[in-house]
């Protein structure tokens, strides 16, 4: 920082006040840690980066499985793409509802390129440029019209420029992008060593990912970055300000579509194969969930969204135990954050463990086949409530019955107050349980809950932070 | 410090003796929107050093003559001079590269960003890094940005403990009311202008903000030499720091001379209050 800083902060305002009150509140390790950031200054985020890179570059050697391997591709395809999209929305204030085509426009420049489609097999290393020049164009072509729109009125525009790639593909006379056979045989990277592991792709597009944010990083705190976020808080103020709006804003299209096309590039050959189906607007609601679950704005926002996302959707709720966990975690989380005194929370557990135990019990006693069934989750958690929770040996119709009386208590949760609401928590609790382990992790039912989860996860980050994980906070400007 | 002075300054116009060419010469300016004219043959020069005030009643066109001139609207008739150049047509961002700075009557700034980065976002016309060379971070990139920051610090440095270092790190939201027209006064600073365009910049502020800001009217001709055009409805500021007053009613020019005599101008009085319902009955 410059040379006048010091002295003391005279008339020191409200937000000094309460960026130094932020501080204080930590206890002390946390603090400490806070400090140490501090010292660093503008290295921080890079300290942070090359920390996270390492942790994630470990992660393989821990001997994890195949699974999970294929999950960390799909995560890094996600945050690579939410990283992409920032530049844009986050940045430049541009809703781009177009962006997916550029990451089809990658795939498939790269499955036509180097593949036996139309005998082409270019070396990576020339087709990738290739198709990121050729993205970057196509990101040229998208702002040059729709220079002069704002807001839902470009997001409209670049929506139908996006399916205009769905429709090409789709009605290709001459065969070349394969119709809705998609392209096969797709060649693996193969640049200075050929990847054949699922292993070495991850590797390769953590490279990648670093090197993008990165790359991102130092474009931000230029005059590039400055000028973007310029004119997204104000056009008219930014061009009066010496900056071109229309050449920034194309700028910003075209390093979106460039970061997307490089990802869709990887992504066609770790597939081997490409489908319109895997560049349709629910894979950009996708990536538009990751960015804003992690804060528009921010490159590390953007990454974590993905994390979070794919992780938690993809990695842990196909799984009943791991699912479980979150569940039972969800609610015990929220119940230790919002319920104070800590008596209260006791009571309520307290109360909530004996109903349980004494319904358990009881109706074992009056009908054994209704507590046959036991809890339908695995892990210790199980073996925690098998004693606790009612599960019949055929659980579909009370798990359905109990579902309905759960929305129904929740409901009255909602609508009471104080000491009813306190009151009304146990019985919901016991209902929630007993519909989870009877009808929500059932097999059949699994798929369905794991949307319901991620809903409720969503919910709660953006309830808590409406800026996003790492978003910071904003005020709406008139533009 | 690193010197400011590796920053180009605005571009040198015209060969002769710029005395004589104004820096800002509008000839027979007109606009019309529809049926409405905004503004009607409107001629008026500003040299070198000088403070010039705009003056008028609400929806006179005051600011819409800032629009003109600053290209957000283009005018049905006449021109725009920058130095002897017809400056026109051109878009904002060029005008503002050729030495026009402006402030906005309805504060404009870039909120969600940091005060030393509202300022740093207007040295974009005078730098020249393309994107991969400032990822590079190559040697004249870096030489760039430093002496970008240096005209920062300086720029921001006008405004004493106002705009104090402690505070540039702070989003633009954060601050004040009288800090944000402050902000606004060194972003355009930033822009390096020859020609200062203040839209009301007293508007909202305090007596004693008030003579505060038109010192620093004052000094902004006097330390950095630039001219200044500037819309004020607080007579305080006009009377304290103006050469000369220019009043404007339903966009035309009613009156032009030192303070005492445009204040003191029939038309003037009428367009602010009326006319005197005597005279008018003599009138007739």
């Amino acid at each position: 920082m410059g040379e006048p800083s010091a002295g003391p902060a005279v008339g020191a305002d409200e937000w000094v006040a309460r960026q130094a009150g932020r501080r204080e509140y930590l206890p002390s390790w946390l603090g400490a840690a806070q400090r140490a950031d501090e010292r660093l200054g503008p290295w921080s985020w890079w300290a942070k980066l090359a920390f996270v890179g390492l942790v994630a570059l470990s992660l393989p050697l821990l001997g994890i499985g195949p699974f999970q391997i294929q999950v960390g591709i799909d995560t890094l395809v996600l945050a690579m793409l939410a990283v992409g999209l920032n530049i844009c929305v986050g940045w430049t204030g541009l809703l781009d509802l177009g962006y997916i085509a550029f990451f089809g426009v990658g795939a498939y420049g790269f499955a036509v390129l180097s593949s036996s489609q139309i005998n082409l097999h270019w070396a990576d290393y020339f087709s990738m440029p290739v198709v990121m020049i050729a993205a970057a164009l196509l990101g040229l072509l998208v702002g040059l019209p729709t220079r002069r729109l704002i807001g839902d009125y470009l997001a409209v525009v670049t929506l139908f420029l996006g399916q205009i790639f769905g429709d090409v593909v789709l009605n290709d006379a001459r065969g070349v992008l394969g119709g809705t056979n998609g392209i096969v045989g797709i060649d693996p990277v193969h640049g200075i060593g050929t990847i054949g592991s699922n292993e070495g792709y991850y590797y390769l597009l953590l490279f990648l990912l670093i090197a993008t944010m990165a790359v991102l990083r130092l474009l931000e705190t230029s005059r590039t970055g400055r000028a973007w976020r310029a004119v997204r808080e104000d056009p008219l103020a930014a061009d009066s300000m010496t900056i071109p709006v229309t050449r920034v804003r194309i700028m910003a299209f075209m390093f979106g579509a460039m970061v997307a096309a490089l990802t869709g590039s990887i992504y066609a050959s770790q597939q081997i194969s490409v489908f319109p189906g895997n560049f349709d607007i629910s894979v950009l609601i996708l990536v538009y969930a990751a960015l804003i679950l992690g804060g528009t704005g921010s490159i590390a926002g953007a990454v974590t969204g993905a994390l979070v996302l794919n992780i938690v959707y993809d990695g842990l709720l196909r799984n009943p135990t791991y699912s479980g966990y979150i569940f039972y975690g969800l609610i015990v989380l929220t119940l230790v954050v919002k319920l104070r005194p800590w008596r209260r929370l006791a009571a309520v557990l307290g109360a909530t463990a004996v109903l349980g135990v004494i319904a358990h019990a009881a109706v074992g006693a009056v009908w054994p086949a209704a507590v046959a069934g036991g809890p339908q989750s695995g892990g210790w958690i199980a073996s925690v409530i098998r004693d606790w929770v009612i599960v019949p040996s055929s659980p579909q119709t009370l798990g359905r019955f109990a579902f309905v009386l759960l929305v129904c208590l929740v409901i009255g949760l909602v609508q009471a107050k104080g000491w009813w609401r306190t009151a009304l928590l146990v019985p919901t609790l016991y209902v929630a349980s007993i519909a989870w382990e009877a009808i929500l992790i059932s097999p059949s039912e699994v798929a369905v809950t794991r949307n319901i989860m991620l809903g409720v996860i969503v919910i709660v980050i953006m309830i808590s932070r409406p800026q996003g994980i790492f978003g910071a906070r904003r005020v709406e400007t008139a533009t | 410090m690193t010197s400011a002075a590796e920053m180009p300054g605005p571009e040198p116009v015209g060969d002769g003796d710029l005395s004589r060419v104004p820096v800002l010469a509008l000839d027979g300016l007109s606009l019309r929107f529809g049926g409405l004219a905004a503004l009607t043959g409107l001629d008026l020069a500003v040299y070198d050093g000088e403070i010039v005030s705009l003056i008028g009643p609400n929806g006179a066109g005051k600011s819409t003559v800032f629009n003109v001139i600053t290209g957000v609207y283009r005018p049905s008739a006449g021109r725009v001079l920058f130095a002897g150049r017809p400056i026109d047509g051109l878009a904002p961002h060029h005008i503002a590269r050729l030495g026009i700075g402006r402030t906005f009557q309805t504060l404009r700034l870039f909120l969600n960003m940091s005060v030393l980065e509202n300022v740093l976002a207007a040295t974009y016309g005078r730098t020249r890094a393309t994107p991969v060379e400032s990822i590079l971070r190559l040697p004249w990139a870096r030489r760039e940005e430093r002496a970008a920051r240096a005209v920062a610090s300086e720029v921001l440095s006008f405004f004493g403990q106002r705009l104090a270092g402690y505070r540039w790190d702070q989003p633009a939201y954060s601050l004040s009311y009288a800090n944000r027209r402050r902000l606004e006064i060194a972003r355009a600073l930033a822009t390096r202008p020859r020609l200062l365009l203040l839209d009301e910049p007293a508007a909202g502020m305090n007596p004693s903000e008030t003579r505060e800001i038109t010192q620093l009217i004052g000094r902004l001709r006097d330390e950095l030499g630039l001219a200044i055009l500037v819309i004020e409805h607080d007579m305080h500021v006009v009377a304290g720091c103006s050469d000369r007053v220019v009043a404007l009613d339903h966009g035309v020019k009613i009156a032009e001379g030192d303070f005492d005599l445009v204040a003191s101008h029939p038309s003037v009085i009428e367009a602010y209050l009326g006319r005197d319902p005597e005279a008018l009955a003599e009138g007739e």
